[in-house]
Protein backbone atom coordinates (compact mmCIF):
# COMPACT_ATOMS: atom_id res chain seq x y z
CA UNK A 1 0.00 0.00 0.00
CA UNK A 2 1.53 3.29 -0.87
CA UNK A 3 -0.48 5.73 1.56
CA UNK A 4 1.30 5.56 5.21
CA UNK A 5 -1.94 6.74 6.83
CA UNK A 6 -5.91 8.05 6.03
CA UNK A 7 -4.17 11.63 6.02
CA UNK A 8 -1.81 10.91 3.43
CA UNK A 9 -4.77 8.94 1.38
CA UNK A 10 -6.58 12.01 1.27
CA UNK A 11 -3.37 14.52 0.82
CA UNK A 12 -2.36 12.15 -2.53
CA UNK A 13 0.96 13.69 -2.50
CA UNK A 14 0.03 17.33 -2.45
CA UNK A 15 -2.48 16.32 -5.41
CA UNK A 16 -5.66 15.45 -3.42
CA UNK A 17 -7.48 18.66 -5.08
CA UNK A 18 -6.80 17.49 -8.27
CA UNK A 19 -7.80 13.62 -7.78
CA UNK A 20 -10.62 14.17 -5.24
CA UNK A 21 -12.33 17.29 -7.94
CA UNK A 22 -12.20 14.56 -10.87
CA UNK A 23 -13.36 11.89 -9.20
CA UNK A 24 -16.14 13.80 -7.49
CA UNK A 25 -16.72 15.70 -10.89
CA UNK A 26 -17.02 12.12 -12.78
CA UNK A 27 -19.89 11.05 -10.25
CA UNK A 28 -21.64 13.98 -10.64
CA UNK A 29 -21.89 14.11 -14.16
CA UNK A 30 -22.33 10.26 -14.57
CA UNK A 31 -25.48 9.91 -11.94
CA UNK A 32 -26.68 13.27 -13.89
CA UNK A 33 -27.45 10.80 -16.41
CA UNK A 34 -28.76 8.22 -14.59
CA UNK A 35 -30.91 10.33 -12.70
CA UNK A 36 -32.32 12.19 -15.48
CA UNK A 37 -33.16 8.33 -17.03
CA UNK A 38 -35.18 7.98 -13.90
CA UNK A 39 -37.46 10.70 -14.08
CA UNK A 40 -37.74 10.18 -17.78
CA UNK A 41 -39.13 7.09 -16.66
CA UNK A 42 -41.58 7.88 -13.98
CA UNK A 43 -42.94 11.06 -16.48
CA UNK A 44 -43.88 8.05 -19.12
CA UNK A 45 -45.39 6.50 -16.33
CA UNK A 46 -47.57 9.58 -15.49
CA UNK A 47 -48.02 10.11 -19.46
CA UNK A 48 -49.73 6.42 -19.91
CA UNK A 49 -51.57 6.78 -16.72
CA UNK A 50 -53.24 10.03 -18.67
CA UNK A 51 -53.46 8.27 -22.09
CA UNK A 52 -55.40 5.39 -20.13
CA UNK A 53 -57.59 7.91 -18.50
CA UNK A 54 -58.25 9.50 -21.77
CA UNK A 55 -59.13 6.36 -23.32
CA UNK A 56 -61.83 5.26 -20.89
CA UNK A 57 -63.43 8.36 -20.67
CA UNK A 58 -63.89 8.33 -24.88
CA UNK A 59 -65.09 4.88 -24.18
CA UNK A 60 -67.77 6.07 -21.36
CA UNK A 61 -68.25 8.56 -23.78
CA UNK A 62 -68.97 6.44 -26.83
CA UNK A 63 -71.27 4.15 -24.82
CA UNK A 64 -74.12 7.20 -23.66
CA UNK A 65 -74.20 8.43 -26.79
CA UNK A 66 -74.99 4.85 -28.38
CA UNK A 67 -77.48 4.41 -26.16
CA UNK B 1 -28.45 -15.43 -37.58
CA UNK B 2 -31.04 -13.60 -39.24
CA UNK B 3 -33.53 -15.63 -37.95
CA UNK B 4 -32.29 -15.09 -34.48
CA UNK B 5 -32.28 -11.40 -34.60
CA UNK B 6 -35.11 -10.38 -36.53
CA UNK B 7 -37.84 -11.19 -33.43
CA UNK B 8 -35.88 -8.33 -31.84
CA UNK B 9 -36.84 -5.90 -34.66
CA UNK B 10 -40.37 -5.87 -32.65
CA UNK B 11 -40.08 -3.38 -29.57
CA UNK B 12 -41.52 -5.15 -27.05
CA UNK B 13 -39.11 -7.95 -27.66
CA UNK B 14 -35.95 -5.81 -27.70
CA UNK B 15 -37.26 -4.41 -23.99
CA UNK B 16 -37.64 -7.99 -22.80
CA UNK B 17 -33.77 -9.00 -23.75
CA UNK B 18 -33.02 -5.62 -22.33
CA UNK B 19 -35.20 -5.77 -18.99
CA UNK B 20 -33.57 -9.28 -18.71
CA UNK B 21 -30.27 -8.27 -19.03
CA UNK B 22 -29.82 -4.74 -17.39
CA UNK B 23 -29.26 -6.45 -13.63
CA UNK B 24 -26.62 -8.65 -14.47
CA UNK B 25 -24.43 -5.46 -16.15
CA UNK B 26 -25.78 -3.09 -13.13
CA UNK B 27 -24.37 -5.70 -10.80
CA UNK B 28 -20.94 -5.93 -13.04
CA UNK B 29 -20.79 -1.91 -13.21
CA UNK B 30 -20.59 -1.59 -9.05
CA UNK B 31 -18.54 -4.38 -8.46
CA UNK B 32 -16.03 -3.76 -11.09
CA UNK B 33 -15.77 0.18 -10.94
CA UNK B 34 -15.55 -0.58 -6.92
CA UNK B 35 -12.86 -2.80 -7.23
CA UNK B 36 -11.27 -0.70 -9.68
CA UNK B 37 -11.81 2.28 -8.41
CA UNK B 38 -10.26 1.29 -4.95
CA UNK B 39 -6.98 -0.47 -6.17
CA UNK B 40 -6.27 2.86 -8.50
CA UNK B 41 -7.12 5.09 -5.53
CA UNK B 42 -5.42 3.57 -2.68
CA UNK B 43 -3.40 0.29 -3.46
CA UNK B 44 -1.84 0.99 -6.72
CA UNK B 45 1.91 2.35 -6.63
CA UNK B 46 2.40 5.85 -7.28
CA UNK B 47 3.86 7.30 -10.32
CA UNK B 48 7.63 7.60 -10.09
CA UNK B 49 7.30 10.89 -11.77
CA UNK B 50 3.12 12.04 -11.76
CA UNK B 51 3.26 10.84 -8.08
CA UNK B 52 -0.19 10.45 -6.99
CA UNK B 53 -1.88 12.69 -9.54
CA UNK B 54 -1.52 9.88 -12.43
CA UNK B 55 -4.08 8.35 -10.06
CA UNK B 56 -6.30 10.18 -12.63
CA UNK B 57 -6.07 8.04 -15.29
CA UNK B 58 -8.74 5.32 -13.91
CA UNK B 59 -11.41 7.54 -14.67
CA UNK B 60 -9.69 9.45 -17.43
CA UNK B 61 -8.56 6.80 -19.64
CA UNK B 62 -11.94 4.20 -19.20
CA UNK B 63 -14.00 7.32 -19.96
CA UNK B 64 -12.25 8.75 -22.89
CA UNK B 65 -11.80 4.98 -24.74
CA UNK B 66 -15.86 4.58 -24.25
CA UNK B 67 -16.54 8.07 -25.32
CA UNK B 68 -15.29 7.02 -28.73
CA UNK B 69 -16.77 3.23 -28.14
CA UNK B 70 -20.18 4.69 -27.41
CA UNK B 71 -20.08 6.90 -30.53
CA UNK B 72 -18.25 3.74 -32.44
CA UNK B 73 -21.77 1.76 -31.35
CA UNK B 74 -23.98 4.46 -32.10
CA UNK B 75 -22.55 5.05 -36.04
CA UNK B 76 -23.68 1.41 -36.61
CA UNK B 77 -26.85 1.85 -35.07
CA UNK B 78 -27.51 4.72 -37.37
CA UNK B 79 -25.87 2.39 -40.08
CA UNK B 80 -28.45 -0.22 -39.14
CA UNK B 81 -31.46 2.15 -38.63
CA UNK B 82 -30.66 3.65 -42.13
CA UNK B 83 -30.29 0.39 -44.07
CA UNK B 84 -32.57 -2.02 -42.51
CA UNK B 85 -34.81 0.63 -41.33
CA UNK B 86 -35.37 -0.96 -37.74
CA UNK B 87 -36.95 0.94 -35.27
CA UNK B 88 -35.00 0.03 -32.42
CA UNK B 89 -32.50 0.92 -33.46
CA UNK B 90 -33.71 4.25 -34.54
CA UNK B 91 -34.33 4.65 -30.87
CA UNK B 92 -31.36 3.34 -29.79
CA UNK B 93 -29.34 6.57 -31.05
CA UNK B 94 -31.09 9.36 -28.40
CA UNK B 95 -30.31 6.14 -26.08
CA UNK B 96 -26.67 6.06 -26.57
CA UNK B 97 -26.03 9.69 -27.49
CA UNK B 98 -26.34 11.18 -24.08
CA UNK B 99 -24.48 8.65 -22.43
CA UNK B 100 -21.54 9.50 -25.12
CA UNK B 101 -21.86 12.86 -24.60
CA UNK B 102 -21.61 12.70 -20.46
CA UNK B 103 -18.26 10.38 -20.98
CA UNK B 104 -16.55 12.67 -23.38
CA UNK B 105 -17.59 15.05 -20.76
CA UNK B 106 -16.00 13.38 -18.15
CA UNK B 107 -12.64 12.97 -20.21
CA UNK B 108 -12.46 16.45 -20.76
CA UNK B 109 -13.21 17.16 -17.11
CA UNK B 110 -10.78 14.95 -15.51
CA UNK B 111 -8.29 15.76 -18.16
CA UNK B 112 -8.30 19.12 -17.36
CA UNK B 113 -7.97 18.59 -14.04
CA UNK B 114 -4.87 16.29 -14.74
CA UNK B 115 -3.41 18.95 -16.97
CA UNK B 116 -3.22 21.77 -14.43
CA UNK B 117 -0.83 20.26 -12.03
CA UNK B 118 0.91 18.09 -15.08
CA UNK B 119 1.22 20.72 -18.03
CA UNK B 120 0.68 23.96 -15.99
CA UNK B 121 -2.58 24.55 -17.73
CA UNK B 122 -5.97 23.73 -17.89
CA UNK B 123 -6.73 23.76 -21.31
CA UNK B 124 -4.74 23.70 -24.94
CA UNK B 125 -6.17 24.12 -28.18
CA UNK B 126 -4.24 21.00 -28.89
CA UNK B 127 -4.89 18.48 -31.02
CA UNK B 128 -6.46 15.69 -28.87
CA UNK B 129 -8.32 17.95 -26.90
CA UNK B 130 -9.76 19.61 -29.75
CA UNK B 131 -10.84 16.69 -31.83
CA UNK B 132 -12.05 15.28 -28.30
CA UNK B 133 -14.01 18.68 -27.59
CA UNK B 134 -15.76 18.09 -31.66
CA UNK B 135 -16.51 14.71 -30.16
CA UNK B 136 -18.95 16.39 -27.51
CA UNK B 137 -20.08 18.53 -30.38
CA UNK B 138 -21.01 15.88 -32.34
CA UNK B 139 -23.29 13.95 -29.98
CA UNK B 140 -24.99 17.06 -29.15
CA UNK B 141 -25.34 17.53 -32.90
CA UNK B 142 -27.04 14.11 -33.60
CA UNK B 143 -29.36 14.75 -30.09
CA UNK B 144 -30.34 17.97 -31.87
CA UNK B 145 -31.20 16.60 -35.16
CA UNK B 146 -33.08 13.61 -33.79
CA UNK B 147 -35.05 16.19 -31.87
CA UNK B 148 -35.40 18.78 -34.80
CA UNK B 149 -38.00 17.08 -37.04
CA UNK B 150 -41.90 17.03 -36.32
CA UNK B 151 -41.68 13.45 -37.77
CA UNK B 152 -39.48 11.51 -35.19
CA UNK B 153 -38.30 8.94 -38.23
CA UNK B 154 -37.19 11.85 -40.21
CA UNK B 155 -35.51 12.93 -37.23
CA UNK B 156 -33.89 9.51 -36.79
CA UNK B 157 -32.58 9.33 -40.39
CA UNK B 158 -30.69 12.80 -40.21
CA UNK B 159 -29.25 11.73 -36.80
CA UNK B 160 -28.03 8.17 -38.53
CA UNK B 161 -26.49 10.44 -41.22
CA UNK B 162 -24.41 12.62 -39.40
CA UNK B 163 -23.49 10.01 -36.60
CA UNK B 164 -21.77 7.68 -39.38
CA UNK B 165 -20.24 11.12 -41.14
CA UNK B 166 -18.76 11.41 -37.59
CA UNK B 167 -16.99 8.51 -37.86
CA UNK B 168 -13.87 10.21 -39.24
CA UNK B 169 -14.08 11.88 -35.84
CA UNK B 170 -12.92 8.70 -34.04
CA UNK B 171 -9.60 7.82 -35.96
CA UNK B 172 -8.41 11.52 -35.87
CA UNK B 173 -8.59 11.31 -32.00
CA UNK B 174 -6.67 8.23 -31.78
CA UNK B 175 -4.40 9.52 -33.72
CA UNK B 176 -3.96 12.65 -33.25
CA UNK B 177 -1.39 12.12 -30.67
CA UNK B 178 0.85 10.90 -33.67
CA UNK B 179 0.20 13.08 -36.16
CA UNK B 180 0.42 15.76 -34.75
CA UNK B 181 2.78 17.38 -31.95
CA UNK B 182 0.88 17.08 -29.23
CA UNK B 183 1.02 18.12 -25.35
CA UNK B 184 -0.89 14.85 -24.89
CA UNK B 185 1.25 12.14 -24.73
CA UNK B 186 0.81 9.34 -26.65
CA UNK B 187 -1.45 5.93 -26.56
CA UNK B 188 -0.41 3.99 -23.50
CA UNK B 189 -2.73 0.52 -23.76
CA UNK B 190 -4.18 1.12 -27.32
CA UNK B 191 -1.41 0.09 -29.40
CA UNK B 192 0.17 -3.10 -30.63
CA UNK B 193 2.64 -3.37 -28.99
CA UNK B 194 3.09 -3.99 -25.12
CA UNK B 195 1.42 -1.23 -23.07
CA UNK B 196 3.69 0.71 -21.46
CA UNK B 197 2.61 0.48 -18.07
CA UNK B 198 4.03 -1.25 -15.30
CA UNK B 199 1.33 -4.38 -14.68
CA UNK B 200 1.09 -3.05 -10.86
CA UNK B 201 -0.78 -0.10 -12.60
CA UNK B 202 -2.33 -1.87 -15.61
CA UNK B 203 -4.51 -4.11 -13.68
CA UNK B 204 -6.85 -2.08 -11.87
CA UNK B 205 -7.23 0.12 -14.97
CA UNK B 206 -8.13 -2.57 -16.99
CA UNK B 207 -10.98 -3.85 -14.42
CA UNK B 208 -11.75 0.25 -14.44
CA UNK B 209 -11.79 -0.01 -17.87
CA UNK B 210 -14.31 -3.32 -17.68
CA UNK B 211 -16.16 -0.92 -15.31
CA UNK B 212 -16.53 1.77 -17.58
CA UNK B 213 -17.78 -0.46 -20.41
CA UNK B 214 -20.40 -2.44 -17.96
CA UNK B 215 -21.06 1.60 -17.01
CA UNK B 216 -21.78 2.59 -20.62
CA UNK B 217 -23.61 -0.30 -21.19
CA UNK B 218 -26.11 -0.66 -18.32
CA UNK B 219 -26.57 3.72 -18.62
CA UNK B 220 -27.69 2.69 -22.76
CA UNK B 221 -29.77 -0.39 -21.67
CA UNK B 222 -31.74 2.16 -19.15
CA UNK B 223 -32.17 4.80 -21.72
CA UNK B 224 -33.81 2.59 -24.44
CA UNK B 225 -36.26 0.65 -22.09
CA UNK B 226 -37.60 4.28 -21.66
CA UNK B 227 -37.27 4.63 -25.64
CA UNK B 228 -38.85 2.17 -26.58
CA UNK B 229 -41.72 2.48 -23.51
CA UNK B 230 -41.89 6.20 -24.92
CA UNK B 231 -43.09 4.83 -28.64
CA UNK B 232 -45.03 2.41 -27.73
CA UNK B 233 -46.71 4.32 -24.74
CA UNK B 234 -50.56 3.44 -26.94
CA UNK B 235 -49.67 -0.05 -26.33
CA UNK B 236 -51.12 -2.39 -23.99
CA UNK B 237 -47.97 -4.07 -22.90
CA UNK B 238 -45.95 -0.68 -22.40
CA UNK B 239 -49.06 0.13 -20.33
CA UNK B 240 -48.48 -2.50 -18.29
CA UNK B 241 -45.07 -2.62 -18.02
CA UNK B 242 -45.47 1.70 -16.32
CA UNK B 243 -47.87 -0.01 -13.75
CA UNK B 244 -45.46 -2.62 -12.42
CA UNK B 245 -43.64 -0.42 -10.52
Amino acid sequence: MPFDSFQDFIIMGGYGLYVWLSFFLSFVVIALVALETAIARKSLRKKSQQLQNRQQRLAKRQRSVSQ
Amino acid sequence: MWRWLHPYAKPEATYRLVEKLLPWFAALTFISLAVGVIWGLAFAPADYQQGDSYRIIFLHVPAAIFSMGAYAGMAIMGGIALIWQIKTAEWSIPAIAPVGAALTVVALLTGAIWGKPMWGTWWVWDARLTSELILLFLYIGVMALYFAFDDARTGAKAAAILSLVGVINLPIIHYSVEWWNTLHQGATITKFERPSIATSMLIPLLICLAGFLFLTISLVMMRLKNEILRHELGRPWAQQELEKN
